[in-house]
């Protein structure tokens, strides 16, 4: 019960910020000697997920789930770490003088939330996370802690994101309202474009999708893993009158770009959290904005802190302000967590030209 | 109201005007009466009932929000409706007995028929009921504010389609319908008759003139024709006509069929003889025409006040006679209906409406003259307004749309400056993937030397291959970018210099280089001139000068 109001560490003598604490390289666990998604070269890291910001090329050893340490090794190359180590689901090992768990963060295929033990004290790490249902990844799991760590992407009240399938239905009606132009989905390449696929095919889509070139590497190892999304066809080489009445997804830079030239009078869409606001879906001139995200919004954030039980929430990245004071408005010790090197993937996505998959 | 929305939302991020007809147009299709016609009167601004203010909207998130939750949302959004359309709680009696969402015709009716006091539980019950976008609707919709860039005109265009009739037909018919129009859409149907106007004082289609190019001239006759001065003003059709009870009823119409009576209600005792005038709109001190800019001050004006009407008085100066009195004059020739409308002028005796002279000539050299210098050609103290001038076939009917051959307008040429692209920037839609949007400069004498300032922006005016060719350029050329612009370099020996053509110059406290250009366009790409050539402030200052002085309201 001591758990349940955070108290435990206290008690005991051992408070979180000993267990983990902000460093330049990312979130250090002394105790147990690694990082945790660091953004600098470190000895030991433990990583979240697959995303550019979380996981990232040259550390000493890794340890991550098989998935994002798969994924990880399609985007930089055999030797992007000394050493891999793969922890499955539900599996704990100790590392130091603490003991570490993975358990689904429902982000994306592979993504974690990590649990840190140390003594009675249980931090999780929760990385990047949804609650939402993803027919592409293992559902979000609730995990009981005396202080979370979330992040706070979509940190702000008006951000509510609705059932993805109703977006998913908005762009197939578009389609059927405008048979002799292209639609161009812009959707980050690792998650939310393989999402979306799976989510045209529950809604009966079955025409053949269409795939810039950035997006094949890691599409195919979703297929590899499993994950049925139906006939994909790389969209370089088809004549542009082939492309009329077609979905293509590509990533979200290239919706913009001289890319788009070669489709016929296209429809720019763009899957992601933000088009819930529509000053940012004009600003980046998109005409069929689709609300779905990777990321838990406002109310699952909230449900999700005061279901872990825990009594100290720090937030990371994203709108900590409004989430740091919503927690503390509800009785909860809260605090930004000041790391600096993450951000939303799909805003900081790197041009077609540095794509290594490209 | 949850399917309005969801259309108006799709209409306010579709860039293509053929795109938003469609939509429109379908949106018609698949909704049935009466809310599509609600749905018509919301896109045209037909409908009335007391706006909802700001503050109310607030008094209502206050009651259910956390302070800072609200406004650090509202300084992330930047638009309160949507803010509060966002993060409106659901409401805390979810479940099977929930009533369904209003439609679009009970929230019109209810609207109109709702007491003051009984507004605030209406809207609550109404946000409670609504999801996100429909929230966002609403809220636009009973603030007054739904800015989405449709034009009364695209959708009555986009109800005709529906019937496969020619706009002008719903135009003409336009000011005897009401919302929700179901005898409208019967007859776009094919299901009834059509609608008969029975408006005093309807609007009528206007008739417009071709641009003329000089290989035009060779195949007119200047015996064929009549010449007016093109006035820099706005055209408007003053109607006037006698109701059942035989009372006058007048009405200002722009060129596309808006009602602008509200405007200008200075004009409106001038119009007591029934009749329908084609004319320009200007503005008249101590008997001169003033420029547009001077014009435009009172333009757009939420409030006509009478101070504004005493220092920006309105005049109408006549061209044409649509009818006179009970007779339609359209199928006249332009000569006869000139001669009824010098008689009309004369019987109504009004000092606001006037009579537009016609340029006497002889030849198309003679003509040129007289363009070339309306000064002396008859324009007077007025030539200053004069943009040009109109050549009318004596023999033409009055046509609705731009009939070949019949009218032609010949404009003075454009001022030109060459200038240097400074900063370009993607365009929207079609053009979202070139950079179609240029800020341009001139030299100016800065405290290192001479700089360039801006003085302009341009969208247009180029060819699509030039498109292609300066789109390359800035791919190329770019220093530096900010977002969606780019810096493109612009150094005396580096850079590419535009002709810039324009009507005419402001000043503007606004632009760092004090002048606005009104129309400007690109003219020509000048690859041959280097930068440092290009035109310097000084020059656009003499230009500035020859202009008459603005007048501050």
């Amino acid at each position: 019960m001591a758990r349940r109001d955070g108290n435990a560490a206290y008690i005991s003598g051992m408070r979180p910020q000993d267990i983990l604490l902000p460093a330049a390289a990312g979130l250090c666990c002394k105790p147990g000697g690694f990082h945790i998604d660091p953004v600098r070269p470190v000895e030991r890291a433990v990583i979240t997920h697959g995303h550019s910001d979380h996981a990232r090329a040259g550390h000493g050893a890794v340890l991550a789930t098989q998935e994002t340490l798969d994924m990880m090794r399609l985007r930089y190359g055999e030797n992007f770490a000394g050493s891999t180590q793969a922890i499955r689901y539900g599996e704990e090992i100790r590392l130091g003088d603490v003991k570490v768990k993975f358990h689904p963060a429902g982000h994306v295929l592979g993504s974690a939330q990590i649990a840190v033990t140390c003594k009675d004290t249980c931090i999780v790490a929760s990385g990047d996370y949804k609650d939402a249902p993803d027919p592409t990844c293992t559902p979000f799991e609730l995990v009981r802690c005396d202080v979370f760590i979330t992040e706070a992407t979509f940190g702000l009240p008006v951000f509510r994101h609705g059932d993805a399938a109703d977006e998913v239905k908005k762009l197939l009606a578009s389609v059927a309202l405008f048979p002799e132009r292209a639609h161009l989905v812009g959707a980050y390449s690792l998650g939310k474009a393989q999402r979306v696929i799976a989510l045209l095919r529950q809604a009966g889509y079955d025409a053949p999708i269409y795939l810039h070139g950035a997006m094949e590497t890691i599409t195919h190892y979703y297929q590899s893993r499993g994950i049925a999304l139906g006939e994909l066809r790389p969209v370089k080489g088809v004549k542009k009158a082939a492309l009329a009445g077609t979905i293509t997804l590509a990533p979200p830079s290239a919706t913009s770009d001289l890319w788009t030239r070669r489709f016929p009078d296209p429809v720019t869409a763009f899957a992601s959290g933000w088009m819930r606001v529509r000053a940012r879906a004009r600003q980046r001139g998109v005409e069929l904005p689709l609300v779905i995200s990777d990321h838990a919004d406002w109310d699952g954030l909230t449900a999700t802190i005061g279901a872990t039980g825990a009594g100290e929430i720090w937030v990371t990245h994203g709108q900590e302000d409004a989430l740091v004071h919503w927690c503390r408005s509800k009785g909860l010790r809260a605090q930004p967590l000041d790391l600096v090197g993450y951000g939303d993937e799909e805003e900081s996505e790197a041009p077609i030209a540095g794509e290594a998959e490209a | 109201m949850n399917r309005f929305a969801e259309f108006l939302d799709r209409l306010a991020y579709e860039p293509g005007r053929n795109n938003k007809l469609r939509l429109i147009t379908g949106y018609f299709r698949e909704v049935g009466d009466p809310d599509r016609g609600y749905a018509l009167a919301a896109l045209t601004g037909a409908l009335s009932f007391k706006h909802a203010k700001p503050a109310l909207i607030r008094d209502l998130i206050a009651a259910r929000t956390d302070e800072v939750l609200f406004g650090l949302s509202y300084d992330y959004v930047g638009d309160l409706s949507e803010t509060v359309a966002l993060m409106w709680p659901r409401a805390a009696l979810a479940g099977h007995n929930n009533p369904p969402p209003p439609s679009l015709t009970e929230v019109v009716s209810t609207l109109r028929t709702l007491g003051k006091t009984e507004l605030p539980k209406q809207l609550e019950r109404w946000l409670d009921e609504l999801d996100e976008t429909g929230r966002w609707a609403l809220l636009k919709l009973v603030t007054g504010a739904l800015r989405i860039g449709i034009s009364a005109r695209l959708a009555k265009t986009a109800a005709a389609a529906l019937g496969d009739k020619d706009p002008h037909e719903v135009e003409l018919i336009w000011p005897g319908l009401a919302p929700p129009y179901l005898d409208l859409f019967a007859w776009l149907e094919g299901r009834a008759d059509k609608p008969v106007n029975r408006d005093p004082a309807p609007f009528r289609p206007v008739m417009l003139a071709h641009a003329i190019e000089d290989t035009d001239f060779a195949a007119l006759d200047p015996a064929d024709y009549i010449a007016e001065w093109k006035w820099d003003g706005i055209r408007v059709q003053a109607v006037a006509g006698r109701d059942d009870r035989g009372h006058i009823t007048a009405r200002l119409y722009s060129r596309t069929g808006e009602d602008i009576t509200g405007s200008f209600p200075d004009l409106v005792p001038s119009l007591h003889l029934p009749g329908a005038i084609d004319g320009e709109l200007l503005i008249l001190r101590e008997g001169r025409v003033q420029s547009f800019n001077v014009l435009q001050q009172r333009l757009n004006r939420k409030v006509v006040s009478p101070k504004l009407i005493k220092e920006f008085p309105i005049h109408l100066r006549a061209y044409d006679l649509l009818g006179d009195d009970e007779n339609d004059l359209r199928e006249l020739p332009f000569v006869e209906r000139r001669e009824r409308l010098e008689t009309f002028i004369e019987k109504l005796s009004d000092p606001r409406i006037d009579l537009s002279p016609t340029v006497p000539f002889a030849s198309w050299e003679a003509l040129t003259a007289a363009r070339a210098d309306p000064a002396s050609a008859g324009a007077g103290e007025d030539a200053d307004a004069v943009e040009g001038v109109m050549l009318k076939r004596r023999d033409a009917p009055y046509l609705p749309g731009r009939p070949k051959g019949q009218w032609w307008k010949w404009k003075r040429d454009p001022h030109i400056i060459d200038a240097v692209l400074m900063y370009a920037q993607r365009g929207h839609g079609k053009r979202s993937s070139y950079y179609s949007d240029y800020t341009f400069g001139v030299w100016t004498a800065g405290e290192g030397g001479d700089e360039l300032v801006p003085v302009g922006k341009a969208y247009f005016g180029f060819t699509d291959e030039e498109l292609l060719q300066i789109d390359r350029f800035v791919r190329r050329n770019t220093t530096e970018k900010f977002g969606p612009v780019r810096h493109v370099v612009h150094e005396p020996d580096q850079g590419l210099v535009l002709e810039v053509a324009f009507e005419g110059l402001q000043r503007s406290p606004r632009h760092k280089s004090g002048v606005a250009m009104r129309f400007p366009r690109i003219s020509r790409l000048r690859w041959d001139k280097p930068p440092k050539e290009a035109d310097r402030l000084e020059t656009l200052e003499r230009m500035l000068k020859a202009e008459p002085a603005e007048v501050e309201v």
